[in-house]
């Protein structure tokens, strides 16, 4: 007679103690993109891809009750600041995460840490943070910028390419991304060209190119920039004339709109969606019959930064409290990642691999896709890791 | 250089003017008859853009995509005159650039619920896509060579229908004393209804032009808007005839800058100094121009109002 009382006192007592302690238990993750303007697209592919995170996860990011607050930061650095504040006090978030420029990042990360918490940057790879103004409490599920133009460069370095020509917008990370293939690739330049940022038509700028004659061309122009370059490129009747190379100028937020006028492409990144790592094939999969549409490096990131966060706290059994023992787990790295088993350096930037990739005829609904072709670069360091003091 | 690259240059420059006379033509007809700031414009340009894409898509025809988009421009121009701007026309500059603004915020909006944030794709026959062979040696991408075709039609028409029609007579007599025509008797608010429909017809023949050579996605329009301003207040508020010309200077400074600029330079100061000053210098080329042109004839080069 005694046992079944007992039990049911038992259960009382977890059913009762349940709710104090799920409630108390309960995960914040703040997320922050631009989800308006042009750059939305890329917004959609980082919050779509959190959401799978979400749905592989059972809802449940370390085992806890999850909550993800979506912020829109508008393209700008103060309004990226102002969510900031508003998701560590008013939400009381327990993460942050997301943020695709380097000048939000760069204006965001210290107010995070300054409030005791962990930002996982999901796109934007400014590189003071992976250096001198590296800090315990900021950790890259994404690269660092330079890395991308540094594997292109190797790889045009190791194949003895001479003669490039190099086209980039005429701002901070044009400039950076040139820099970043410099490091790497040593052979002869024919003209480096800085167009107006946000330009439209590069008809002249093409002509100019052509009559240098050069053996292949070097460009980086993201969003829409690169789609009117290609296209342009393409319809000059040069893409069977002059290979081009390029970094963070064609992906899946921008084939649809470029379609066969990007095929022969070469690219660079860490992470393509026909990676053959069995974590990257489940997101993709589900990704495409979730929401129909190819996932891009932008969404593969952002999955990354949940699946990192999930490790960090099953590793301190759901302990939100101590900062210090989150940290210590997420230096592991100790997760599935799309890109597969890779190590932090001691900046907290990935150590990876990166990839050749070719825009290729596809049997999908834009006729085209990126296919890796081979590794560019094995276990990359990012150029900045010795200027950051941290040490563990 | 050689020549041949000058004139290869020229023939982009020339195009990227005609691209610009489409979109300067409405607006400055607006500005100029109606008194009318229409920071808008520019929607009107992505609106063309995407119909056409839509169009085309939806008939499976580019001819029948493209006609259809431009008497759907129409309509949407026509719509936006009588719903939204009406209203305005009695109203300060401030006021109307404010409620066009909102209709830059509202068009964006509307054309990422329809079609998403991403860029549209934008497909050409295939006669199209090909390239011609200059005798400059190099090729020349055939639908380049029908944007200037088709821009300088366009701009031969207008020239028409501005200096040889009834209508063209009254929309030179709005734009020189609007406040006459009305006392003539002349249905004003028709008047404008027209000049703005088809100012935004000329805007989507723009845009929908574009499309297979820009990226088609929200905001497309306030990239192009700001060259196009500069183009009317260098051309002379309410003349089409300044508006070509100040098109085709405009897109040719700005061309013959981005591609010369920089070894003209070099071999005046140093090769770095140059590489640093050229880029810059190129890009803000057109509003020098502008201010020269300010300085010099304040009304602009063919002022519609004497």
């Amino acid at each position: 007679m005694i046992k079944p009382i007992l039990a049911a006192v038992l259960a009382a007592g977890v059913v009762f103690a349940l709710p104090a302690s799920a409630q108390q238990q309960k995960l914040k993750i703040g997320f922050i993109s631009t989800m308006s303007g042009p750059p939305a697209i890329i917004g959609k592919h980082m919050k779509d891809s959190v959401e799978i995170a979400l749905d592989h996860l059972n809802r449940r990011v370390g085992g806890l009750e999850t909550e993800v607050i979506y912020g829109d930061d508008q393209f700008k650095p103060e309004v990226g600041v102002q969510l900031a504040e508003e998701m560590l006090k008013k939400n009381q978030v327990d993460f942050m995460a997301g943020i695709i420029w380097s000048n939000v990042m760069m204006a965001v990360v210290p107010v995070v840490t300054g409030a005791g918490k962990i930002m996982v940057g999901a796109n934007a790879g400014a590189s003071p943070l992976a250096g001198a103004q590296c800090n315990e409490l900021y950790f890259s599920a994404s690269w660092n910028n330079d890395q991308s133009p540094e594997a292109m460069g190797k790889y045009l370095q190791d194949k003895g390419i001479n003669d490039l020509y190099v086209l980039a917008p005429n701002y901070q990370a044009g400039k950076d991304m040139v820099a970043g293939l410099k490091r790497y690739y040593k052979g002869r330049i024919v003209e480096e060209v800085y167009t107006k940022f946000q330009q439209q038509d590069y008809q002249a700028e093409i002509s100019q190119l052509r009559s240098k004659n050069p053996k292949a061309v070097f460009a980086f122009y993201p969003g829409g920039m690169g789609i009117q370059f290609v296209k342009q490129y393409t319809q000059a009747g040069l893409r069977d004339q002059i290979p081009l190379y390029t970094v963070f100028t064609v992906d899946e937020t921008t084939l649809p709109a470029l379609k066969e006028a990007a095929i022969g492409q070469y690219e660079a990144r860490f992470w393509s969606p026909d990676l053959n790592v069995p974590a990257s094939k489940k997101y993709v999969a589900d990704f495409e019959k979730k929401f129909g549409y190819t996932p891009s490096f932008y969404g593969a990131q952002s999955y990354d930064a949940i699946m990192l966060i999930d490790s960090a706290v099953r590793g301190t059994k759901g302990n939100l409290k101590d900062t210090q023992a989150l940290v210590k787990e997420m230096r592991k790295a100790n997760y599935n990642s799309v890109r597969g088993k890779f190590q932090f350096n001691n900046n907290q930037h990935p150590i990876q691999d990166f990839y050749l990739l070719q825009a290729v005829k596809a049997d999908n609904k834009d006729g085209v896709a990126m296919k890796i072709l081979q590794k560019a670069f094995e276990k990359h360091q990012d150029a900045y890791h010795q200027d950051c003091k941290m040490k563990w | 250089m050689t020549w041949g690259l000058v004139f290869e240059q020229l023939l982009n420059g020339l195009q990227y003017g005609v691209m610009l006379f489409l979109m300067a033509a409405g607006l400055t007809l607006v500005l100029g008859i109606m008194n009318m700031v229409n920071l808008a414009h520019g929607s009107l340009y992505m609106v063309g853009a995407y119909l056409a894409v839509a169009l085309t898509g939806w008939t499976g025809n580019y001819f029948a995509g493209v006609a259809l988009a431009l008497l759907c421009t129409l309509l949407v121009g026509m719509a936006i005159e009588v719903v939204a701007l009406r209203t305005l026309y009695n109203r300060d500059h401030l006021d109307q650039v404010l409620a066009t603004f909102g209709l830059i915020l509202f068009f964006n909006e509307l054309v990422s619920m329809i079609w998403g944030r991403g860029a549209q794709y934008a497909s050409l026959p295939v006669w199209l896509q090909g390239h011609i062979d200059l005798f400059t040696g190099s090729r020349y991408p055939v639908y380049r060579v029908t944007i200037l075709v088709v821009g300088l039609l366009v701009a031969i028409l207008l020239w028409y229908v501005v200096t040889r029609t009834r209508l063209g007579m009254l929309v030179r007599a709005g734009a020189s004393n609007r406040t006459m025509v009305g006392a003539l008797g002349v249905n004003i608010k028709l008047l404008y209804t027209v000049v703005f429909g088809v100012g935004a017809a000329l805007a989507g023949l723009a845009g929908l032009m574009a499309g297979p050579i820009y990226a088609v996605q929200p905001g497309m329009g306030e990239l192009i808007l700001i060259q196009v301003f500069v183009v009317i207040v260098i051309g002379g508020i309410g003349s089409v005839r300044g508006a070509l010309v100040g098109a085709i200077i405009v897109g040719v400074v700005d061309t013959l800058g981005r591609a010369f600029l920089k070894p003209l330079l070099g071999s005046v100061i140093s090769p770095p100094a140059a590489e640093a000053a050229g880029p810059a210098l190129a890009s803000m080329l057109i509003y020098l121009l502008m201010a020269l042109v300010l300085a010099v004839r304040p009304a602009g080069l063919f002022p519609a109002r004497g």
